[in-house]
């Protein structure tokens, strides 16, 4: 994996000095919360309902076991002992004091981390496949190329103070597992159909929150060696021409939707051609130098079945359903991308303790080249697992609360961290999450309804990415109480949909009976072999939502 | 001059305190962590005077984002806020309830 050259390095220990001085400022009085608010932004931390919260970036969801651990000391030393994995890859401390940021940002450097890209009005922390590099439907491994964004994007002098914020994700596979349609801007590898040259597919205007918007294609295809000099014209029309009068019309979903997307493409087009692409974009050698630290690690040859793991597993049921749900092809033979998940019924979904972190760490250095990867579903990741190591990994997994064999399935809930923590919502959400988790507790009905995504947000900032999700909860206030919206229909991926409404608002303790409405008329209705989110389609909305009416009904 | 929008009385200032960022509360001439002893203004001058320190505090950075909150006084002398909101402030996070003011609390 990528590793500072002197340039990174420094420039992160610069930041870290100029922050420390900064809060030295503000502590004495110098600086008031409101200059200090854009800088602590800049620097990923915010004050929330309880607390300050710090957001540390995790670009493309990469860790290794060294940046695990300290992550794990930050979380004992200066937190309450866990932190919480994002749905954006990132990692939130909840419970940091402000005195003490400057020295978890040195504790970062030394890890060579940071918290820049992680808040703020700038390209954010670039997100990426969770399975790149390994995937089995995978034409190139992302990572070189949101490497490269990073380094570009990073402190950009032109990017810095954007209209808002702008999110950047990039997939090299065929199943889009990045929810590339709800980024300002997706960037898909892929192979022109006529040269076979590989290069880039650049969706633009895709987005959540308030108002949801799916990305659409700005360009076919893009040379490869044009990537830097087309999103600085992307990001030049948007910096010119976006929005700055209200900061909900300010994202690019916005201008493409009131400009419409020829006349986007035709500004940028127009921009690039303009750009001298010899100032701006990297040459193949440096390309290939960023993706030399991506390079395969040495795998061994093995065969495609493992013996050993199949034996376990006729002994252990347990073992067996891990199997079947927490595994995912590789590309390697006799190999695995393994889902840690972080879902077990009862917790907050994405939360991690500090000593399930290490356990994590001491498994990736033992059995994954040393790599650990965070999902944008909150779930950690070993991605270079061999077959025959996974019974071995799985009995440290069991023991530690870790071995949860439901990825993919309804309990797999994403949630963002709600009122619980967050200033900005409107409702709770984890408690939301671990009563639907609790309801669906029985492992044999998560197996009959089979893969089921539940997405939760508890304001419709929608970093739960209900929009998304096959059943959508997202949380509001009515009159004077949390009320839950249902939407149902959600998918993230190839055949991306945003849901639609079930009906009005739920009290918290009927959502899990709603959603069991709502799974019945699946399960009643279903084809052989159709999933939830299938049948839906094939079915539409009737049918579910008159089974939802009869538990709005009975609150109304 | 129009009138200053105040929620209803009675009501406590609650902030976050600007080293640590814990929510604290109004107290005579400074400040607590213990709702309990929160000081309840009841009457609009102690309303005014609470938000007056406020200011002063939020001025002198020993505070971040003051602001009053309506509250109903309740057995134990708890002055409860009438927002699930603020509730949900003053007691915690309604997860990891063997942690912080949350276990404290035991709600």
């Amino acid at each position: 994996m990528y590793r500072y050259d002197e340039f990174d390095e420094r420039l992160v220990r610069e930041r870290v000095a100029q922050f420390a001085s900064q809060v030295e400022r503000r502590v004495a009085g110098a600086l008031t919360e409101e200059e200090f608010r854009p800088l602590r932004l800049k620097n990923g931390l915010y004050l929330q309902l309880h607390a300050y919260m710090l957001r540390i970036a995790v670009p493309y969801g990469t860790l290794h076991a060294r940046q695990l651990r300290q992550l794990a000391h930050i979380a004992d030393v200066y937190d309450r002992g866990y932190g919480h994995f994002t749905t954006r890859q990132n990692l939130q401390f909840n419970w940091p004091k402000l005195k003490d940021v400057p020295a978890i940002l040195g504790l970062l450097a030394d890890v060579e981390m940071h918290c820049i890209q992680s808040s703020g009005n700038c390209i954010r922390n670039v997100t990426a496949d969770h399975f790149s590099g390994v995937a089995h439907d995978e034409l190139e491994d992302p990572r070189p190329v949101a490497e490269l964004l990073r380094q570009w994007s990073s402190l950009h002098p032109e990017f810095e103070w954007l209209g808002r914020k702008f999110k950047i994700a990039v997939t090299g596979a065929a199943q889009d597992r990045a929810v590339l349609k709800s980024h300002d801007v997706g960037v898909r590898i892929l192979r022109d159909p006529t040269t076979q040259q590989v290069g880039y597919q650049i969706l633009v205007g895709g987005g959540l929150g308030r108002t949801p918007m799916v990305g659409r294609i700005l360009r076919e295809f893009l040379p490869r060696e044009k990537l830097l000099s087309y999103l600085e014209a992307v990001l030049r029309v948007y910096n010119l021409e976006g929005r700055r009068d209200n900061k909900y019309k300010a994202r690019i979903k916005i201008l493409v939707h009131e400009i419409g997307i020829d006349a986007i493409r035709a500004k940028v087009e127009a921009e690039f051609a303009a750009i001298d692409s010899g100032r701006t974009d990297v040459d193949a050698q440096e390309f290939a130098r960023i993706a030399a630290f991506f390079a395969p690690p040495a795998y061994e040859s093995l065969p495609d079945v493992s013996r050993k793991l199949e034996q376990a597993q006729a002994s252990d049921e347990e073992l067996a359903h891990f199997v079947e749900h927490n595994l995912f092809r590789h590309k390697q033979r006799g190999y695995t991308a393994l889902t840690i998940s972080l879902k077990p019924v009862g917790q907050a979904p994405g939360d991690a303790t500090s000593h399930q972190m290490r356990v994590i760490a001491d498994l990736a250095e033992k059995y994954s080249f040393d790599e650990a990867r965070v999902s944008h579903a909150q779930n950690i990741v070993l991605p270079h697992v061999r077959l025959d190591d996974v019974p071995e990994i799985f009995a440290v997994l069991r023991a530690e609360g870790l071995g949860t064999p439901n990825v993919g399935l309804l309990t797999d809930i994403l949630a963002c961290p709600g009122l619980d923590y967050c200033a900005l919502a409107t409702a709770r959400s984890i408690p939301v999450a671990q009563a639907l988790a609790e309801h669906f507790a029985d492992p044999a009905k998560q197996k009959e309804i089979g893969d089921f995504s539940i997405k939760i947000s508890g304001c419709i900032n929608a970093c739960g990415h209900h929009h998304v999700g096959n059943i959508g909860i997202l949380g509001l206030e009515k009159k004077g109480a949390e009320s839950y919206q249902i939407t149902i229909g959600g998918d993230p991926g190839e055949n991306y949909a945003l849901g639609e409404l079930l009906g009005p608002g739920l009290p918290a303790e009927l959502v899990p009976e709603a959603v069991d409405r709502v799974v019945a008329v699946y399960l009643a209705r279903r084809e052989p072999g159709e999933s939830f989110i299938e049948a839906y389609r094939r079915l539409g909305l009737a049918p579910f939502k008159a089974a939802f009416k009869e538990i709005a009904d009975a609150v109304a | 001059m129009a009138a200053v929008k105040r929620p209803p009385l009675p009501v406590i200032l609650v902030a976050n305190d600007l080293l640590e960022g814990d929510v604290v509360y109004a107290v005579a001439g400074g400040w607590t962590r213990d709702p309990r002893q929160a000081l309840v203004a009841s009457d609009e001058g102690a309303a005014q005077a609470l938000e007056a320190f406020g200011a002063t505090e939020l001025r002198q950075s020993r505070v971040v984002d003051p602001y009053l909150v309506d509250v109903q006084v309740g057995d134990g002398g708890l002055p409860l806020p009438r927002h699930y909101r603020e509730v949900l402030r003053m007691l915690g996070p309604s997860v990891r309830r063997d942690l912080g003011k949350q276990a404290d609390f035991n709600y």
